[in-house]
Parts: C-alpha cells; sequence; structure tokens
C-alpha cells in the first residue's frame, strides 16, 4: 500500500500550487469571473503552458495523465486556487467522450489551452437524471439533425465546439437510444444565452433548432460514454471541493487565532476549537473517499460509480457543514464580499448543486452497493 | 389549556389581514415576493401607509401615538405582515431608539425626536459595532471627549444596515477611556448623518448587494444635548435597545412562509420521475423542519404569552434567536436544494423593478441561493448564536 504521489505528480501539483499562489490571486480571480467569457483566456493559455489541462488526458490523445489520481491531483489545486477557467467543462466533461472515441485532434487545442469546450447534457426538467435527454437526433440525407434545449450548460457560451447528448429512440429516461454528437455552435441551428453563476464562472441554456451534429461514437448506445464524462465530473469536483474545504479550513484557522474578544483570540474559546477540530475530522474523511474514487476510476462500474456516489455524497454532506461553519467562525466579516472566505464558501456548497446532490448520490449508493452484493 | 387564538385575537388578526389586502399595493408585494431591491422612496410609501392606520409604531404606548397591543398581538400583526409580503418596518427608529428615548431620553429629546421617527422625518440608522468590537461590543474605541458644548467624536463604526438611507445616526462612543470596566465609560450620543466629519462607505455583501455600511467619524462635533442617558452610562442604554432587537427574532412568521414556498417548489420540481416532495430523502428533510418550526411556533407563543402576563423574558430569547435561526436556515437551505442545477444561475438584474426578463429556470429559483447566503447573517447579528449561548450557560451554570 502507498499513499504517496509519484515524483512526477508531486512536481506537477508543486507546480501548480506555486503558479496558483503568485500568479492566481482572488482579486483576479473576480475579474476574470466577471469578463465576457466567464474566465481568462490568457490564463487558459497559460494553464495549458504548465501542462494542467493536459494532465487531465491520457498519452493516447496527447496528454500525461489522465488517470483517476490525475484528475484528483489537479482539481484539488483548483479548488485551492477557486479556479473559474473551463476545466471541467473542457478539459473533464467534453473531453472524456473525446478520450473514449480517440479525437485527439479536437482535444490538442484544449491541452494547449488555446480551445474551450462544453458538454450539453442536462436538460430543464432533468435535473440530475443522468440518463434525461428529451432532445432529438434525427438522421437526414444531410446528416444529423439535432432539436431541443439543454440547461445549465457550464461554459455553454465561450465554447467553440459543443458535445451533445440526444436522443434516437426510446423514453425520456431510457439508457439506450442515445448519441453524442460534435456540434459547432456558430451555425443558425443553435442558440446560447449565457449567464453568471453565483459561485463564479459562466453557464449557458442552448437551444437546438435542427442544428447538425458529427456523432461520437455509435449513435444510440453512448449512454456509457456519458455515465463516464459524468463520473469523471464528480471526481473533479469532489476533488475541488476538498481543496476548497481544506483553503476555508485554513482561513478560518488563521482568524481564531488573529481575531481577538474579550482579550483573547477567539480560537481559545473551547467550543470554536472543538468545531474546528470537527471540520478536520470531517475534511479527512471526504480526502480519504476521494482518494478512494480516484483510485478506483478505472474499476468495474459497480465499483467505480458506487466509490463516486460516495465521494459525492460525502462531498455534498460536509461541504455544507466546512462552508456554514467557516462563515459562521468568521462572523460579519464573512458576509462581506471583499472576504476571502465566502467565495469559498459559495464554490464549496454551490458543488452539490452539479451531477447531483448528497441526497442523490446516497440513494445512487444504496443502488450500486445491491448491485455490487 | 388552550393552545388557541381567543375570538377577539381571531378578529384582530381578520382586521389586520383586511387591512393589508386593501392597503398593501400589488406593487410593493410583488418585489418582496421576487426578493427585489427595495428602495428608500418604497419604504417610505409603506412606513406612510402605517402610519395613517395607526400602525407604524406598533411597539410604543398608546399616549405617544402607540397602538399598545399586546404581545400576542404584535406576534400576529408580524405574521400577517411577512404572509402578506409586506416590506419589513425598518426598526432603528420605530422599534429601537423609539422605546429607548421613551425611557431614557430628556423631555426636549423626546418632543424633538418622537414626532419626526412617526411621521417619517427621520430615518435613523445604528452606531453600535466596530472592526474590532463584534461580539465583544464592550471593547468598542470610537472616542468622544467633551469640548465645551459639544461632543468631539473619532472612530470608526461598521454593519450599519441601510445607513445610506438615513439622515440620523445613534451611535456608542466612549467618553471615559479610564473607567475601571469596559462596560462604564460608555456614552450614547444622537448624530446628524450629513454632520462635517461623517463618511460613510458601502459594504458589499457576498452576494454582492449594497444593504451595511461602515462609518467613518473624523473630528464629529455632537451638543452635548444629543446626550442620551447619563454620561459613561450609555452600556445600560444600548442593552436596553438590543432587548428589543430581540423580540422577534425568532422570525416564526418568515420561517412559516419558507416552509410554505418550500412546499410548492418541492411539488412542481421532479426528481426521478415524480414530484420533489415525493422523493423519500428529501420528504423527510421537509417533514423534519415542519416538525422544528410547529415546535417552536409553540415555543415562541409560550414566550409570547408570558411576556403578556407580565413577566420579562429572560434567556427565553436567546434560545427563541437560536433556534429560531437554524430553522430559518433551515428553509432557505432546502429551497435552495430543491431547484437542483438551477440554485446556480445568478442574474443580479432580475432583482431590479420591473424586471420582466426570462429566468433560465423556474421564476422562483433566482433568488434562493443569494438568500441562502444571505441568510448566514441571521446566526451572526443581534449577537452571534454563540454569545446566545454564554448568556444562557452563564444563567444556567453560573460560570
Amino acid at each position: 500500500m502507498d499513499f504517496n504521489l509519484s515524483e512526477e505528480r508531486q512536481m506537477l501539483k508543486d507546480t501548480a500550487g506555486r503558479f496558483l499562489r503568485e500568479q492566481y490571486p482572488i482579486d483576479k480571480r473576480h475579474e476574470f469571473a466577471r469578463g465576457e467569457d466567464g474566465f481568462s483566456r490568457a490564463m487558459w493559455a497559460e494553464f495549458g503552458d504548465l501542462g494542467l489541462i493536459g494532465a487531465l488526458m491520457p498519452p493516447e490523445v496527447g496528454g500525461y495523465g489522465g488517470t483517476g489520481e490525475d484528475i484528483a491531483l489537479v482539481f484539488e489545486e483548483l479548488g485551492r486556487g477557486l479556479v473559474v477557467e473551463p476545466f471541467l467543462a473542457s478539459g473533464v466533461l467534453a473531453a472524456s467522450p473525446l478520450i473514449d472515441s480517440g479525437d485527439a485532434g479536437t482535444l490538442a487545442g484544449v491541452i494547449a489551452g488555446t480551445g474551450a469546450l462544453a458538454f450539453a447534457h442536462g436538460e430543464p426538467e432533468g435535473r440530475y437524471g443522468l440518463s434525461h435527454v428529451a432532445s432529438r437526433a434525427e438522421q437526414g440525407t444531410d446528416g444529423w439533425r439535432l432539436t431541443g434545449r439543454k440547461a445549465m450548460v457550464l461554459n455553454g457560451s465561450a465554447a467553440d465546439c459543443l458535445i451533445v447528448s440526444a436522443r434516437l429512440s426510446g423514453e425520456v429516461t431510457d439508457q439506450g437510444g442515445l448519441g453524442l454528437f460534435r456540434v459547432d455552435p456558430a451555425q443558425s441551428g443553435v442558440t446560447r444565452r449565457s449567464y453568471a453563476v453565483i459561485d463564479g464562472a459562466a453557464a449557458a441554456e442552448i437551444t437546438l433548432d435542427g442544428a447538425t451534429g458529427i456523432p461520437i461514437g455509435t449513435p444510440g448506445e453512448a449512454f456509457p460514454m456519458i455515465e463516464r464524462a459524468i463520473g469523471r465530473g464528480v471526481l473533479a469536483v469532489c476533488a475541488e471541493a476538498l481543496g476548497a474545504m481544506e483553503v476555508a479550513k485554513d482561513l478560518t484557522v488563521e482568524y481564531l487565532k488573529t481575531r481577538v474578544q474579550f482579550g483573547q483570540p477567539i480560537g481559545a474559546n473551547q467550543v470554536l476549537q472543538h468545531r474546528m477540530v470537527d471540520l478536520l475530522i470531517e475534511i479527512e474523511q471526504v480526502r480519504s473517499c476521494v482518494m478512494l474514487a480516484a483510485s478506483t476510476l478505472d474499476a468495474d462500474r459497480a465499483t467505480r460509480e458506487r466509490h463516486l456516489s460516495a465521494a459525492k455524497h460525502l462531498v455534498g454532506r460536509v461541504g455544507r457543514q466546512v462552508a456554514e461553519e467557516a462563515i459562521q467562525m468568521h462572523g460579519g466579516i464573512a458576509m462581506t464580499w471583499e472576504a476571502t472566505v465566502p467565495h469559498y464558501a459559495k464554490r464549496i456548497v454551490m458543488i452539490d448543486h452539479l451531477f447531483g446532490d448528497t441526497d442523490y448520490h446516497l440513494d445512487r449508493f444504496i443502488r450500486f452497493s445491491r448491485e455490487a452484493s | 389549556m388552550d393552545l388557541g387564538y381567543t375570538p377577539e385575537e381571531q378578529a384582530f388578526r381578520d382586521d389586520v389581514r383586511g387591512w393589508l389586502a386593501t392597503n398593501l399595493s400589488a406593487r410593493l408585494s410583488t418585489k418582496v415576493r421576487r426578493a427585489q431591491r427595495l428602495t428608500k422612496a418604497d419604504y417610505d410609501e409603506w412606513h406612510a401607509l402605517l402610519r395613517m392606520r395607526g400602525w407604524m409604531a406598533w411597539h410604543w404606548p398608546v399616549e405617544h401615538g402607540g397602538t399598545g397591543w399586546t404581545p400576542v398581538q404584535k406576534h400576529i400583526f408580524e405574521e400577517e405582515m411577512v404572509a402578506a409580503g409586506a416590506p419589513r418596518i425598518i426598526p432603528f427608529g420605530v422599534n429601537m431608539l423609539g422605546p429607548v428615548l421613551l425611557k431614557f431620553g430628556t423631555e426636549a429629546q423626546k418632543d424633538r425626536y418622537l414626532p419626526r421617527i412617526l411621521s417619517g422625518e427621520d430615518w435613523w440608522a445604528q452606531g453600535y459595532s466596530e472592526p474590532g468590537a463584534g461580539s465583544d461590543l464592550a471593547s468598542l474605541k470610537t472616542r468622544a471627549v467633551r469640548d465645551g458644548d459639544h461632543y468631539i467624536v473619532n472612530g470608526q463604526k461598521t454593519w450599519t444596515t441601510l445607513g445610506h438611507f438615513a439622515n440620523k445616526f445613534f451611535c456608542l462612543v466612549r467618553t471615559d477611556p479610564e473607567a475601571p470596566k469596559r462596560q462604564q465609560g460608555i456614552s450614547f450620543l444622537l448624530m446628524d448623518m450629513d454632520s462635517p466629519g461623517i463618511e460613510i462607505r458601502p459594504i458589499y455583501t457576498l452576494e454582492g448587494e449594497h444593504e451595511i455600511n461602515e462609518v467613518f467619524l473624523t473630528d464629529v462635533r455632537v451638543p452635548v444635548e444629543n446626550l442620551v442617558g447619563p454620561e459613561n452610562d450609555g452600556w445600560t442604554v444600548a442593552k436596553y435597545l438590543l432587548t428589543y432587537e430581540r423580540t422577534g427574532i425568532a422570525g416564526v412568521a418568515y420561517s412559516k412562509q419558507a416552509l410554505a414556498g418550500l412546499k410548492k417548489v418541492a411539488r412542481d420540481q421532479r426528481e426521478g420521475g415524480r414530484p420533489l416532495d415525493e422523493d423519500p430523502h428529501f420528504a423527510a428533510r421537509m417533514a423534519r423542519l415542519e416538525i422544528d418550526l410547529m415546535a417552536m411556533e409553540i415555543f415562541n407563543l409560550r414566550v409570547v404569552a408570558a411576556a403578556g402576563a407580565g413577566s420579562a423574558p429572560g434567556v427565553e430569547s436567546s434560545l427563541l434567536k437560536i433556534k429560531g435561526t437554524q430553522v430559518r436556515q433551515e428553509a432557505t437551505d432546502l429551497l435552495r436544494r430543491a431547484v437542483g442545477p438551477y440554485a446556480a444561475p445568478d442574474l443580479p438584474e432580475a432583482f431590479d423593478e420591473g424586471w420582466n426578463g426570462e429566468a433560465p429556470g423556474p421564476d422562483y429559483a433566482l433568488p434562493l441561493a443569494r438568500s441562502y447566503f444571505n441568510m448566514r447573517k441571521t446566526s451572526i447579528y443581534g449577537g452571534s448564536n454563540e454569545i446566545q449561548r454564554n448568556i444562557v450557560a452563564k444563567h444556567l451554570l453560573g460560570f
């Protein structure tokens, strides 16, 4: 048993950490988030140069990593930096089916940080349902045509290529009959409405009206690729939440040591000490569960999905506790935009709204546990 | 034992409800329901209507233009106001300073300020907390030095809610830094917001809104007749005011309204092909909240009824504040949770009056994440829940 990172991965982690500490202060982050794209294209390219995007992809498509461990390592650092560049949308979600289908051409631009993608899968009525796809795909004489509406598409507006799910056959929630398509968002059949999200960055509602799409893999059999993409996304945001929780915890510890009330640092109060220790325990639990999920990302389906759901459930449960306690222990100052900690708290809490919340994954954990036994 | 309202109280409720139905404009209640930004003009409009009905000074005795209501009537009034979507009554003048002046003010102060509070001519703001004096309010440093007929005030105040709407400012200052105990040597002063040397700066909240402010005081000259209560005895005044701030802080009415809203949202949202309120996890969360709220409503009424019978609320108000904020925060958590991915879109422009754009998801989803984060303040302000626990623990254990 070895819980240590390899030398190469440790170097990558150190490089990322140092870069973010030096080049990504929170005021710049806010500026990037409020920009037109919801992130900085220059910074995205720098991340590309640094190899941080390529670390999310395997060598077969031109990357330098791509394992669960790589994803977790990179995203923990991104969480620490509260990064708004589209690592999740481009480097994980949309990249996943392209990795599965060996599309190194499209991924080259992503790895370099010059291109950005989006994974247009969720739908207005779909909530967290993995196979909830009402959008239709029809094959005509001139190729595939897609019609429907996609919801809360992360980086949907700035992406230069969309990976879209659509249904060829079956009922709205069937796992069979799904297809994934590459869609050029510049065509007339695609309408995008962009908006900010409360924890930074940007998303979009996307309407497809007979848009042309190029299939990825075999049309009608895309569900495993979708599940895989979301699974990678779940691991990524769990690790991101872990990094963000570590920072929220560190900021709070620092505040407890320095904020003086009643003639002593507030951290001298035993009740706050104990609550802080409880956070520490829960964050260690999360770290452990994220490691487990990362190490089994390529295992059989039941093991993999069970571990991913365990991690996401725990991240949702602990995340709320960490975010709320960090704010409470900071007091009024944490209610201000100027403070750092509330922005971490917002990200941590809102991660529970991506790919299924803590209840959804508790349920899913139970289902996959039954399957595994 | 009879946990129901008396016929008189029921009639009172009908009266309040009827008046609200006729007088609260759809414009205002729509803004409140959509969690849109209320302007000073909105509050002034609402306060004026209440004043005409004689309900503005609802905590004051009749002889000063108040209602003389019993605690139960006040509770009913509050509940109906919230249920109707009325703007809140801004408390700093009418619910905080008013009662303070009635108890500690000179005749001249009462004559001058009470009518102006009632008429809406003066909008008061509060200057208690300082950057270094939050939970430990008695450590405040803003200094007032006597100079003939004036105090010269220097220092900084913070968390001044809606101070940018105010023309008046009540403020705790240190007049005797040598006093043997920190609570001694503090005085309570009234100021004009436009006095030379007062500068007010916005503090933006975590969701980017301007509601609170910091106030800088540099050589501000305040006439000595603006001292409320004896010099160096402002702590007594301050504490009296804080007990007023705490009545109704359980926020039962707000939590009941949030629960009603939650039930509608959970019926409308779908999870795995059925309404969210049929999802066992979510249904259990809602039920736990409802049970807590039911219990707290009775708890609150027990305290209200005891106050009506003449007993002063003691540690009960601290207990109610803690439980009240927990329940209200849980309600906002579930509301945010209920809308799934659509909790995330943030459209600041949607909170301006007259916005008629299209929400990415359901309209009701728009303010829910903001409201969840904003409501974190309730367990921090008005004496944090930690401070409330200290108060109760001291009473209980004597340490």
